[in-house]
């Protein structure tokens, strides 16, 4: 039978361990610090495994919390690179140095059995803001409209709203997603839906509307002619230090491009 | 025309066993559903690689590990102090204003939900206190939410040593220390683990706090100021990003398996106790 | 003696870690989120349904409306399931039964809420939508996975209520030629009312406070919600959505939002402590 002091003891030789354990420090052993965008987080999860590989004895953290929290871990030194999937904004300009890794398109995609395939800005402003409730007022069959945004504060939503919404607002009736796979999945099950997303997260299950009678392809972005296009940005606060130099480096090589190209990215040059 | 009481009751009975029979259904679709889907993708290599390409490939090494140190190091805090309250709760006190004021406590902090911990544990051991989104700040959050249940679950299994062993130990000359430590505390271990295996499966499950103050850093972590991913954080970011639903089933069936075990192993020392104390 | 009193000072310092916590949390919650409440004006901040903070405006009351709805939707469910259960298991069932059935209940208890989410998510929104309409993720979605959730514990502590209840009840009714039936609802359950009243509060506050799963299958629109099929976004989902995000205002408006949650719980939580402390008393029995 186990007995008092036995319990006692391996709480104690296991306090004495963690304590020990605290005590190493963790900073010496990360190179290079991440943290932001949702959107951006995978492929830098992507990018800092070929990188470790590729270079032993580095290591590349990478953290969630959104554009905006990214910012703020660059300024704090809680993280050596921001990231950030949106353009700054004047007032943030003054104060970070961004690194263009990366452009990404921003696709608006239906349930791939809606007859619609093309939708002006103007309509999907309208679509958005609540203003259009029926699909056979843009040519589709009669039914509801059901838009799906994601959450305040999303790079993905601030940049649909600076590219498509202008002074309008989202309708208060959206429905409110906290990733690219949940809206994904919602358009995939609901003919009335309509969101946006990640070009390079489309699949085929999803139908990708043209814009303006563009269609968003990757070729599009690169000629200019989809115009629903947002920055991803790796942002420091004044110049990054040498570790955090290097990994840059990778990822604007051709090497850490092809990487995210194969991801469905859009080369930042 | 006047329904016999008889009939009504046996009505009601039927109705009350549907109701049953609905919730255990509902228990069994959950089960069968995440592990009909996840176990055929659970392999001794998805178990022990690190991920890869997100969580795509590979497997949930780290995420274990993380859940492990997260979960266990909240238990290893939570216990002892606990354990303590209880033992002053029953032993070294009598009702009164300050049992009141603890139990209020206590009570209070047992319904505060996970993510007004997370909030708090965010603001105060993240940032004021500096640990950082890191496996420290998320165990210490935890250990504060499941301090209530094992003060409560070993309270009741100190109260339910018979107090003919305290008087024996008090005939034979013990101090109130060493009868609370060799005679009741004895007695009472099966029960007070029954309410610490509990906590560890609460704080495995957890997603909202963990979130919150340990981070979701995919890499191993390799001391306690790091960031992890726990397996419940990892299903729930796997799945809602829809990186890969294999893998997130996957992730789902071992956390579900845990939580099995966990619940068998509390229920195991909970027949123990109940045999020991002879209630 | 001298040792007994420093033991129990040692014990009574570390017990009174709980209640520091309660109050640390309420500091720390409340020093982050007060202020704004108090700078925008508690009637603009409880009484507007406009939130759009990158516009500056901070409104909680369609979340506040939000979490009511899922949550007396999730208490209606689950005190019928939860009374039944408890009903049957306690009087209903033979002993061996009960005690098998009893941890199975438990085992409900530990699922992770991210798991009851997802399940709700593939398996009940498509049938809410394909058979009922709307987009599937709506207040009706909410309350079925909450009320669900929060079964085991309205469950656990109506079985401990019911327990509780003085065998010779029983035993006299039936003996007055009262059927089993009769007896449960006309004297048990009267007997045992105050800790069911207090199980179905303790619940509906694990339901207010739920987080994971009402943000994966309630659809979070900020419209209040017309019928049981429309979307709604609560309190705590407001909170988890948009939290990695927020910095200045729209952080504090969010530990705002967790203050009021917090608030609601703490009345919740000690309106149940009343009602359990107080004894079934004689002469309520009818």
């Amino acid at each position: 039978m186990l007995s008092t002091r036995f319990i006692l003891r391996a709480l104690g030789v296991t306090l004495v361990t963690l304590v020990t354990c605290v005590g190493c420090d963790s900073a010496s052993r990360r190179s290079v610090g991440l943290l932001g965008s949702t959107s951006l987080q995978p492929f830098a999860e992507v990018l800092g495994e070929h990188y470790a590989k590729k270079t032993p004895g580095q290591f590349v953290e990478v953290q969630g919390g959104g554009s905006t929290a990214g910012l703020q871990a660059a300024s704090h030194g809680l993280a050596d690179i921001g990231m950030c999937s949106r353009a700054l904004t004047a007032e943030e300009i003054r104060h970070f140095t961004p690194i263009l890794i990366a452009r990404d398109g921003l696709a608006i995609v239906v349930n791939a059995e809606n007859p619609v395939v093309g939708l002006s800005l103007g309509q999907l402003r309208a679509l958005f803001a609540g203003r259009v409730l029926n699909w056979k007022d843009v040519g589709g069959k009669d039914g509801p409209v059901r838009p799906i945004t994601r959450e305040e504060g999303s790079g993905t939503r601030e940049s649909f709203v600076r590219l498509v919404m202008g002074d309008d607002r989202i309708s208060r009736r959206a429905l409110t997603q906290e990733s690219n796979g949940a809206v994904k999945e919602l358009v995939k099950g609901d003919l009335s839906a309509i969101g946006y997303m990640s070009l390079g997260l489309v699949g085929n299950e999803l139908k990708a509307l043209r814009v303006d009678n563009v269609q968003p392809t990757v070729k599009n972005v690169l000629a200019g002619s989809y115009t629903l296009v947002r920055p991803l940005l790796f942002v420091t606060k004044g110049a990054p230090g040498p570790a955090a130099q290097k990994f840059v480096d990778f990822v604007l090589s051709p090497e850490g491009q092809g990487l995210l190209e194969a991801e469905g990215l859009v080369r930042a040059r | 025309m006047r329904v016999s009481p008889a009939i009504i009751q046996r009505i009601a009975v039927v109705f009350m066993w549907a109701l049953a029979a609905i919730t255990f259904a509902v228990l069994v679709f959950i089960l069968a559903y995440v592990l009909l889907h996840g176990l055929p993708h659970v392999t001794w290599s998805f178990l022990t690689q690190s991920p890869a390409n997100m969580g795509r490939a590979g497997g949930i090494f780290p995420m274990i590990l993380g859940t492990f140190l997260v979960s266990g190091l909240s238990v290893l805090v939570a216990a002892p102090v606990g354990v303590a309250t209880a033992i002053y709760l029953t032993e070294y006190t009598h009702e009164g204003r300050m049992t009141a004021v603890i139990r209020f406590g206590a009570d209070c902090l047992a319904g505060v939900p996970s993510i007004i911990f997370g909030l708090f544990g965010f603001v105060f051991f993240a940032i004021t206190l500096r640990m950082g989104l890191s496996v420290l700040s998320g165990s210490l959050t935890l250990a504060l939410m499941v301090l209530p249940t094992i003060i409560r679950t070993s309270e009741e299994a100190i109260r339910a040593v018979p107090d003919t062993y305290r008087q024996v130990s008090y005939g034979l000359g013990s101090t109130r220390w060493q009868m609370v430590l060799y005679v009741v505390l004895r007695s009472a271990i099966p029960g007070i683990s029954t309410g610490i295996v509990l906590s560890l499966g609460r704080c495995i499950s957890e997603t909202a706090a963990v979130m919150l103050t340990a981070g979701s850093a995919l890499r191993l972590p390799r001391s306690l100021f790091d960031s992890s991913r726990t397996l419940a954080l990892h299903f729930y970011i796997l799945s809602r990003e829809g990186i890969s639903m294999a893998n997130a089933y996957a992730t789902a069936s071992v956390l579900i398996i845990a939580i099995l075990a966990l619940n068998l192993l509390a229920y195991w020392l909970m027949r123990k106790f109940v045999a020991k104390v002879g209630r | 003696m001298k040792q007994d009193k420093i033991i129990g000072a040692i014990l009574l310092l570390v017990a009174l870690s709980a209640i520091s916590g309660l109050g640390l949390i309420t500091v720390f919650i409340f020093r982050e989120g007060v202020p704004i409440i108090l700078r925008l004006g508690a009637r603009q901040f409880f009484l507007s349904t406009d939130w759009e903070p990158s516009l500056g405006k901070f409104g909680i009351l369609s979340m506040i409306g939000g979490s009511l709805a899922v949550t007396v939707g999730a208490a209606a469910i689950g005190v019928v399931f939860s009374l039944g259960l408890a009903i049957v298991l306690t009087q209903f069932s033979p002993p061996g039964l009960s005690a098998a059935l009893k941890p199975l209940i438990e085992l409900l208890a530990g699922i992770p809420s991210v798991v009851y989410g997802f399940v709700g998510v593939v398996t009940l929104v498509p049938l809410i939508r394909h058979t009922l309409g709307g987009p599937g993720l709506s207040v009706l979605a909410a309350s079925i996975v909450l009320g669900i959730m929060i079964l085991p514990t309205i469950t656990s502590i109506a079985i401990d209520a019911l327990q509780a209840v003085s065998p010779t009840y029983l035993e006299g009714s039936i003996a007055l030629g009262a059927t089993r039936w009769q007896t449960v609802t006309m004297v048990i359950l009267r007997a045992a009312r105050s800790g069911i009243v207090a199980a179905v509060i303790l619940g509906m506050g694990r339901a207010i406070g739920e987080t994971m799963a009402v943000i994966m299958v309630a659809g979070n629109a900020l419209e209040v919600p017309h019928s049981l099929l429309d979307p709604v976004r609560t309190l705590t989902s407001n909170i988890a959505l948009e939290m990695g995000y927020a910095s200045g205002a729209h952080r504090q408006a969010l530990f705002a939002t967790g203050v009021t949650l917090f608030v609601i719980i703490t009345l919740l939580n000690i309106a149940a402590l009343g009602f359990s402390r107080r004894r079934p008393a004689r002469s309520r029995v009818g």
